[in-house]
């Protein structure tokens, strides 16, 4: 039986009134923000089912925007985003839909800048959220651990390569290819930290287009 | 030491095995399994205890209401009623019944509390330790260990039943906030551990079923005033469990039976808005004038 924490059951500290649609909001937020790594020039956010319907009034909307500029669960000037100067960094706006194939708290970032990227996840409940696609990439990872993300070419031994290179306890590896021999993607979740050299080292091998590492959120 | 207790029988041998309290074998092996001392996991249990006291504090003098406009100024007219007229059960219930209403305000208006277990019953727990703590003027520590023990609860309910309204309907999140409590002011007022869990068990017991159909799909109607409602549940429950009335379904199995009724409950009750007071006609009106 999988054991949770008695910390997961008594936090976390967050803005109400959602766990899942407003402290979720913001931790998926916070996600595509290390996972787009920049300053984007426009965003457009898709919400999907429940978050179409109820966001409003969950301060969903408020909770995305939030957590893509890098305000954490827990900072009450969430409430006010919309009029806060950091929210005038770039253009957004909202999209409201319908999707049944999708999980009732999804969204999609659709960012535009020096790179363009649409990035997808859900909000599972109590807070817990699942990023589950970077452009046409499956992947899967939480923000419960330190992960690596890695984009490359889909040839021989590059598992055996990332995974060699990294001196910490994997807690989960989750790999994904658009075609054979075309481009891969690799979300690596860790048990400790890895440091930059690490990081620069990975960046280095030969076929790797982006790589990322996503520290974990704070509980 | 045991590393894994899943269940409350695990739970009160280990504590028997080893003569210690539900709080003290909690924090050795959250310490040992978040590789961290035991002052810096109490450290961590204080903050969260530190934001309800501040969630508390903020909504005592707020009457904000929510985006929707529909709730926000509840915990305002109790304390009103209460300057005029006090509370039949006296200061006790006052104190909880308003910490309960200004904690699940701050909620809905965007303020800060802390899930415990969830944004929608956040008010429960805070209410009723708080409450207490602050009406028999109990120290900070016996407050954490209380807190630490309603977290060994909540964590082992979790175990069986995602603590959620769409898996398990409002049973499993004001529910289990309920059961939470009581076994955590069973042990601020001295109970042993049979009777902590006899306090929980009683609790939970007599909130099975409890259906999480909320109106316009928002945490508001009827979570807020469910939130004081079942504070002073928890509270009946200590008093039975501390008087030696005992469950006479085990604690296991009251959660065994969380679980089962869980899974039969519709989906149309469980956190979809799609039956129960969120299909009422003023519920639809309400919707209507919502979405305009």
């Amino acid at each position: 039986m999988k054991q949770s924490s008695i910390i997961d059951i008594i936090s976390p500290i967050m803005v109400g009134p959602s766990s899942s649609h407003t402290a979720g909001a913001v931790r998926l937020g916070l996600l595509a923000r290390n996972v787009y790594n920049a300053t984007p020039k426009k965003v457009t956010f898709k919400l999907y089912n429940s978050y179409a319907l109820t966001g409003k009034g969950h301060g969903t909307d408020k909770g995305l925007l939030a957590g893509l500029l890098g305000l954490s669960v827990d900072d009450t000037r969430i409430k006010d985003i919309f009029n806060l100067d950091i929210a005038k960094n770039f253009e957004y706006k909202f999209e409201y839909l319908e999707d049944f194939n999708r999980h009732p708290n999804a969204v999609d970032f659709i960012i535009e800048g020096e790179q363009n990227m649409k990035i997808s996840g859900d909000s599972i409940g109590a807070g817990e959220v699942v990023i589950r696609k970077i452009n046409d990439f499956s992947v899967k990872f939480t923000g419960k651990y330190n992960t690596l993300l890695l984009v490359y070419k889909d040839v021989p031994n590059m598992i055996a390569r990332v995974t060699n290179s990294i001196h910490v306890n994997i807690a989960s590896l989750h790999c994904d290819r658009y075609a054979k021999g075309e481009e891969a993607s690799m979300c690596v979740c860790l048990d400790g930290e890895i440091n930059e050299k690490v990081i620069d080292f990975l960046g280095l091998i030969e076929n790797v287009y982006m790589i990322r590492y996503i520290k974990k959120l704070d509980n | 030491m045991e590393r894994i207790i899943s269940t409350f029988e695990e739970l009160s041998t280990c504590c028997k095995k080893y003569n210690k309290q539900i709080w003290e074998l909690a924090q050795e092996r959250e310490a040992e399994q978040a590789e961290i001392s035991i002052n810096e996991f109490r450290a961590i249990v204080k903050k969260s205890l530190d934001a309800m006291k501040e969630a508390i504090k903020n909504g005592l003098n707020c009457k904000e209401m929510s985006i929707s406009g529909m709730c926000g100024d509840d915990c305002y007219k109790l304390q009103e009623r209460y300057k005029k007229q006090h509370a039949l059960f006296g200061s006790a219930f006052e104190r909880i019944t308003t910490y309960a209403l200004s904690t699940i305000e701050e909620n809905l208006r965007m303020g800060k509390i802390v899930a415990c277990p969830t944004a929608g019953s956040c008010a429960i727990v805070p209410s009723v330790l708080v409450g207490f703590s602050d009406e028999l003027n109990i120290d900070e520590k016996s407050q954490i260990n209380a807190l630490i023990t309603a977290g060994e609860v909540g964590r082992i309910i979790s175990n069986k039943v995602a603590l959620a309204g769409a898996v398990a309907g409002c049973q499993a999140e004001c529910g289990v906030a309920s059961a939470m409590s009581a076994a955590a002011l069973t042990q601020l007022r001295g109970g042993k551990i049979e009777e902590i869990l006899n306090a929980m068990a009683l609790a939970m017991k007599n909130l099975l079923g409890l259906t999480c159909d909320p109106v316009c799909g928002l945490v508001e109607i009827p979570c807020v005033k469910r939130n004081p409602f079942l504070a002073i549940h928890a509270v009946t429950a200590s008093e039975l469990a501390l008087a030696g009335i005992t469950s006479k379904i085990p604690p296991d199995e009251v959660i065994d039976a969380l679980e089962q009724t869980g899974k039969l409950m519709s989906p149309t009750l469980k956190e979809s808005s799609q039956a129960g007071l969120a299909k009422t006609k003023t519920a639809i009106e309400l919707e209507k004038k919502l979405l305009k």
